[in-house]
């Protein structure tokens, strides 16, 4: 039902029921928000979207105010404009003054509000409450003295990704944000999805640079440095160093980090393919045995980590593989040492990825050889554009390389990993290939690529039928889950993401995201695959050379050796 | 013989309007109208207990049990005279009851030595009892003559301190309960809500807003369950009208609630209190079990066919929770912060269930509303403000407790005429009415009409009724900071304006009544600046906050700023303290015919302000002074003073 609204002398439709903000977006008027989530019911907390209403004697939040009948309305009357202005200063009034060290100087939404109300002075003077900096976690960092209770993370983190590690404590201004019983971030149940991080305005969240650390090994010559980074770098990096959003830089990527230092350069995506090689040995084993969910996919480690916190009981049906990076990692410290002029050097491996929960499974026991971490360090995607800022290269006049022999795969099978659903996708066409001995066409799998948080499919595999499912979101995940178990849905094979949209949506990723960003990222990612003209991993040369000479037969005693992990239930303070 | 219960049943559920001599008899017994034997009530409610009451009782307990005299020892609640407690009144068969004041453990032999001779102890008699088929005592004012009472009207707190709140035999049988039966059989849901329309109820917890058509609301949205909240959490500093009603007349409040939770269709009712009254809980669940045995509680009512229960749950303490969108979040089991409102508890509350969320005094009005009519309630007090009102007053008054008196009365009436003023020589300054949400009545307003229009014209507020009285030793800016330090800490914190608003604007008001030089090092120019920041983030505040408790926050600034602005000035500029409240602004000096130059003082200062040779008259440095006071307290020759 229609409802006329006049807004700032515009007259505009309305639908009765709906909110005020709602209805000035779709119309192109924006007021400014800070705790509004789209998708997620309104807060009213932040009182930023104060709008003057007619009639009413105070303003209303425009997110939760309820349009039930004709109003006139004015988004940027000086009454609002001094409510939200002296709203912005009171948050100021109690936030660090730190803005050129804070790593959110740029993109940070309390920085630009200032800037968009205009304030240039500190008008209101007072004492800052004292907080202490949370450095437990490997992969986030808490700082609360940035944080301006806006609550985004405590909704996300329970609403989204069902783990509610952080929420509310104590009252007025004594109110922060804590964990269970204010014990460190790593005593808690954070899968370090990094969701929150990604959803917070200011630099109260924010992930551990390891990115220094690179100084000590980067120009020694006695340690090689190998650098492996992920399609969802790839894609996204572009937004932070001036190009348009959605531009493919991998190869201009390497080149920068072979001259930066890096003595051998390689893509993750080679690993993503050695995963599917091994996955489809897996599946085969288990619909050998039985039937229903057979396989959960286990490279995302923040899922991994939720599993064995929250849902043990699933374990024996989450693959038996490690994550694509550290599969590549298992094998650049397997074979670099053991090449010509390397016997007494040190090799560091180095991870570039969109991914913070990667920070968190480098440091895991059964990721380490001998009491050492497998990769020694993981940088995300922001790492990386500093990286790249810091060498002053001249990305115009670059050439883009390819990654180094023999880790090298020129197909896009694994560079699909980059999008929910792209990993499934890619292992369903080996899969087809090993179960049929022919070539399932590419474009038989595109009805998949539609943008739900859950997508199935079915499958003829010969004379049986798969069903591929695909799921991002951990809520999404555990409300699946619970389908399949009442018997509501049925998935043979089935990918999890925890970041929702995929790698994509990383908490590594450039700042500020909204929709339209990662759908140019997750655009860019299949326009990879549609362009290419290897598109499994089982034909690409490389690995099969690989198998040949490195680990025999995929799932074999090599393989069981690198490419192998476990998962055991953890016991956590919920 | 029917057993007590069985009787006051039989008595609810006929409402005969003529007894048998037998029934009349027995009723009468439990009405106190008659008497075996002495009865001596203590009011050993909260306001009795913390001026001594249970050493009081133990003194009565002890004095009969020695002398092995029958009586009735009974509790009771407050009449009102909280600064007159213990309050003890005895009831000789056949004469009327005394009310007695202060009656200390102490005093307790002397007095009954006197009553049991039928002499009238003459000290902190309060008056006499009106009660018809009782002979008076000569030469005693009655209770509503003294002008205290007899200024009242009080249909709501009336047998507050005359009845025993846990016998609801003497509640029934004395009318209590018809209200409510005749409700449940014969109105329908929409007439009892009707009739509460027309009798203009409006809330008494200080939005005023119309009582029935809340509950039409409620009513007029379709949902499998509905709920009645009762707001008990009364946390206002200065507030205790509810607390009273609830330790005094328990029953009272949940014949209200019940009448209230069927008028809007519902079949459970919750009452949220605040767990510090531990009195009222424990008297609330006392009666509510009884209600249940006796049936007047749980299914099938009397017969009726309506189902009602009622479920005592206590806040964890938190003044924000007297929020009703903040209670209903505490209730569901989440912290207790405020929502957005709309949509509005009525149609979407208590587990999204329409809810409506009464107050106390509000419901307490409920019985006699039924019982007498809404034209008889309509014609008490003004047009458009129907009803009584109890306010709380303290502060320096003569006489602190609890007043019912007609809406439309002036603050005059109240404070001068009824509470006795402000003690001789001293001049009334103005009022603090409203508590933390409230705003201040300069003396110059005090024939103001107390109703919500009229104070609404005049930019003050009632807000829950709670009235500090200020005389001129009182500091203004010191009773807002007072205020504003208490939102500052029950600030639930989740908007913007309000956590950090009052956080700054405590740290302003503090800062104006410090010495220049503190921590902060706020100078005068900072503090100027300081006093605009107030005045404009008051205004944001009120005007951005999400609940009540932010909105109304700033009311006390904003309103002593109004007529009070001088004061303010006083403090920031001349660095004074007009009414010699705010020590750190008080000038010390050492009077140097009397110093001896002992030197201690100067050994004790914090700020090592004081200088001298020793044996010689020693001197303040005033602008190290920070006015804690420490010489004055350790000089031995008075020679210490200030200005």
């Amino acid at each position: 039902m229609g409802i006329r609204l006049e807004v700032n002398g515009r007259a505009i439709e309305a639908v009765k029921g709906e909110t005020v903000l709602t209805a000035l977006n779709r119309n192109g008027m924006h007021v400014p928000t800070i705790c509004n989530l789209k998708d997620l019911s309104p807060s009213g907390a932040c009182r930023m979207c104060v709008v003057e209403v007619k009639g009413l004697e105070t303003l209303v939040p425009a997110c939760s105010f309820p349009i039930e009948e004709p109003m006139t309305i004015l988004t940027h009357s000086p009454r609002v404009l001094r409510a939200r202005k002296t709203n912005v200063e009171l948050l100021l009034s109690n936030h660090p003054d730190d803005c050129l060290y804070c790593e959110r100087s740029g993109s940070c939404e309390l920085q630009s509000l200032s800037e968009d109300l205009n304030i240039r002075e500190r008008r209101i003077p007072g004492k800052k409450s004292p907080h202490k900096m949370d450095k437990s976690s490997p992969a986030i960092v808490r700082d609360p003295a940035k944080c301006i209770l806006c609550g985004r993370c405590v909704r996300i983190c329970e609403e989204i990704m069902s783990t509610s590690c952080l929420d509310f404590a104590h009252r007025g201004n004594e109110l922060c944000i804590s964990t269970t019983l204010s014990k460190p971030l790593n005593f808690s149940n954070c899968t370090s999805c990094g969701q929150c991080l990604i959803s917070c305005p200011t630099g109260a969240l924010i992930e551990h640079v390891q990115f220094p650390e690179l100084d000590a090994h980067i120009h020694e010559p006695e340690k090689i440095v190998v650098a492996q980074f992920t399609p969802a770098v790839a894609v996204s990096v572009a937004e932070q160093l001036g190009y348009k959003p959605g531009t493919n830089l991998s190869g201009i990527i390497t080149a920068v980090l072979r001259r930066y230092g890096f003595d051998h350069v390689l893509e993750t995506s080679f690993g993503a393919e050695m995963m599917m090689m091994e996955q489809v040995e897996i599946y085969k084993k288990r619909a050998a045995e039985g039937n229903g969910l057979l396989l959960m996919t286990s490279s995302c480690p923040s899922w991994v980590q939720f599993v064995e916190q929250s849902y043990p009981e699933l374990i024996p049906i989450l693959s038996t593989l490690k994550s694509p990076q550290q599969i590549l990692g298992a094998l650049i410290k397997e074979w670099y040492p053991k090449q010509p002029g390397n016997e007494n050097k040190e090799i560091v491996s180095v991870v570039i990825t969109s991914c913070t929960a990667a920070k968190t499974e480098a440091r895991r026991v059964e990721m380490s050889k001998s009491g050492i971490p497998v990769i020694d360090l993981v940088l995300t995607t922001r790492e990386l554009a500093r990286l790249i800022k810091l060498s002053g290269l001249d990305l115009d006049r670059l050439e883009p390389e390819q990654p180094d022999a023999p880790f090298y795969s020129p197909g896009s099978a694994g560079k699909l990993c980059g999008v929910a659903g792209g990993e499934i996708e890619a292992t369903v066409r080996t899969l087809y290939s090993n179960l049929t001995g022919r070539e399932l066409p590419p474009a038989k799998l595109h009805r998949f690529r539609i943008h739900k948080s859950f997508r199935e499919m079915v499958i003829e595999v010969g004379d049986r039928e798969v069903i591929m499912g695909t799921v991002s979101g951990l809520s999404n995940a555990v409300a699946l889950l619970k389908e399949i178990k009442n018997g509501k849905r049925k998935v043979d094979l089935l990918e999890v993401m925890a970041c929702p949209d995929g790698c994509v949506n990383g908490g590594g990723q450039p700042l500020p995201v909204d929709e339209k960003v990662l759908r140019n990222r997750s655009k860019a990612v299949y326009d990879l695959d549609n362009g290419s003209k290897l598109h499994t991993a089982h034909q690409s040369p490389s690995i099969q050379k690989i198998y040949n000479e490195v680990l025999g037969e995929p799932g074999g005693e090599k393989s069981q050796e690198l490419l192998f992990t476990t998962f055991k239930k953890r016991e956590v303070l919920l | 013989m029917l057993p007590d219960k069985e009787f006051i049943l039989k008595l609810a559920r006929s409402a005969p309007t003529e007894l048998s001599p037998e029934d009349q008899e027995r009723s009468d017994l439990l009405k106190k109208v008659s008497l075996l034997r002495p009865l001596v009530m203590v009011n050993c409610s909260t306001s009795g207990v913390v001026a001594g009451a249970k050493q009081t009782w133990e003194a009565i307990e002890n004095y009969v049990s020695d002398r092995s005299i029958d009586i009735d020892l009974a509790e009771t609640g407050s009449i009102g005279l909280s600064s007159e407690e213990p309050v003890v009144s005895v009831q000789l068969p056949g004469r009327t009851r005394l009310f007695f004041s202060k009656v200390t453990a102490d005093r307790v032999p002397n007095m009954l030595d006197d009553l049991f001779h039928h002499v009238v102890p003459d000290q902190k008699l309060i008056g006499q009892l009106r009660q018809s088929g009782h002979e008076p005592w000569s030469d005693l004012p009655y209770l509503d003559e003294i002008p205290f009472f007899a200024l009242q009207n009080r249909i709501v707190m009336g047998d507050c301190g005359i009845i025993d709140p846990f016998s609801m035999g003497e509640y029934i049988v004395g009318g209590g309960y018809k209200a409510f039966l005749q409700t449940i059989r014969s109105l329908t849901i929409s007439e009892v809500c009707d009739l509460v329309v027309a009798s203009g109820l409006r809330g008494r917890s200080g939005g005023g807003f119309a009582t029935g058509l809340k509950w039409k609301a409620a009513f007029n949205t379709p949902s499998d369950q509905k709920y009645l909240i009762c707001n008990a959490e009364e946390s206002d500093p200065g507030a205790f009208m509810d607390r009273n009603l609830m330790e005094g007349n328990p029953f009272l409040l949940l014949e209200g609630i019940s009448i209230a939770a069927y008028a809007i269709g519902s079949n459970r009712a919750y009452i949220y209190i605040r767990s510090e009254y531990k009195d009222a809980i424990r008297k609330i669940k006392n009666a509510i079990l009884q209600l249940r045995e006796s049936g007047l509680l749980g299914d099938n009512i009397m017969d009726s066919g309506y189902n009602l229960q009622i479920s005592l749950r206590k806040g964890p303490g938190a003044f924000v929770c007297g929020e009703e969108t903040a209670l209903i979040a505490s209730l569901e089991g989440k912290r207790g912060m405020p929502s957005s409102k709309p949509p509005y508890p009525s149609t979407s509350g208590y587990l999204g269930r329409p809810t409506v969320v009464n107050n106390v005094e509000t419901l307490s009005n409920l019985p006699a509303i039924i019982r007498n009519g809404p034209q008889w309630f309509n014609g008490i007090g003004p047009e458009g403000c129907p009803g009584t009102k109890i306010f709380s007053i303290s502060g320096r008054v003569r006489i602190s407790g609890l007043v019912e008196v007609p809406m439309g009365t002036t603050f005059n009436t109240i404070v001068n005429e009824i509470a006795g003023g402000v003690e001789t020589g001293r001049e009334l300054k103005a009022l603090h009415v409203g508590g933390p949400a409230g705003c201040m009545v300069p003396a110059e307003m005090m024939d103001v009409p107390v109703s919500f229009e009229s104070l609404k014209s005049n930019e003050l507020v009632m807000g829950s009724g709670g009235i500090l009285v200020m005389d001129d030793k009182t500091c203004v800016v010191n009773t807002v900071k007072y205020f504003m330090d208490y939102v500052d800490k029950q600030s639930c914190g989740k908007c913007i304006p309000c956590r950090e608003g009052t956080r700054r604007m405590a740290e302003i008001l503090r800062s104006i009544i410090r010495k220049s030089t503190d921590e902060e090092g706020h100078t005068t120019l900072e503090l100027f600046k300081g006093v605009m920041q107030l005045e404009s983030l008051a205004e944001v505040m009120k005007d951005t906050s999400l609940c009540g408790l932010g909105q109304n926050a700033p009311n006390p600034v904003l309103s002593s700023l109004k007529y009070f602005r001088h004061e303010y000035e006083e403090h920031i500029f001349d660095r004074k303290c007009n009414s010699n409240t705010c020590t750190e602004l008080r000038s010390w000096f050492i009077d140097v015919d009397m110093c001896t130059g002992c030197s201690i003082c100067a050994k004790r200062c914090p700020t090592e302000a004081i200088i001298g040779t020793a044996r010689h008259p020693y001197f303040i440095v005033q602008q190290k002074c920070i006015g804690c006071g420490i010489c004055y307290e350790v000089c031995k020759f008075t020679a210490v003073y200030y200005k």
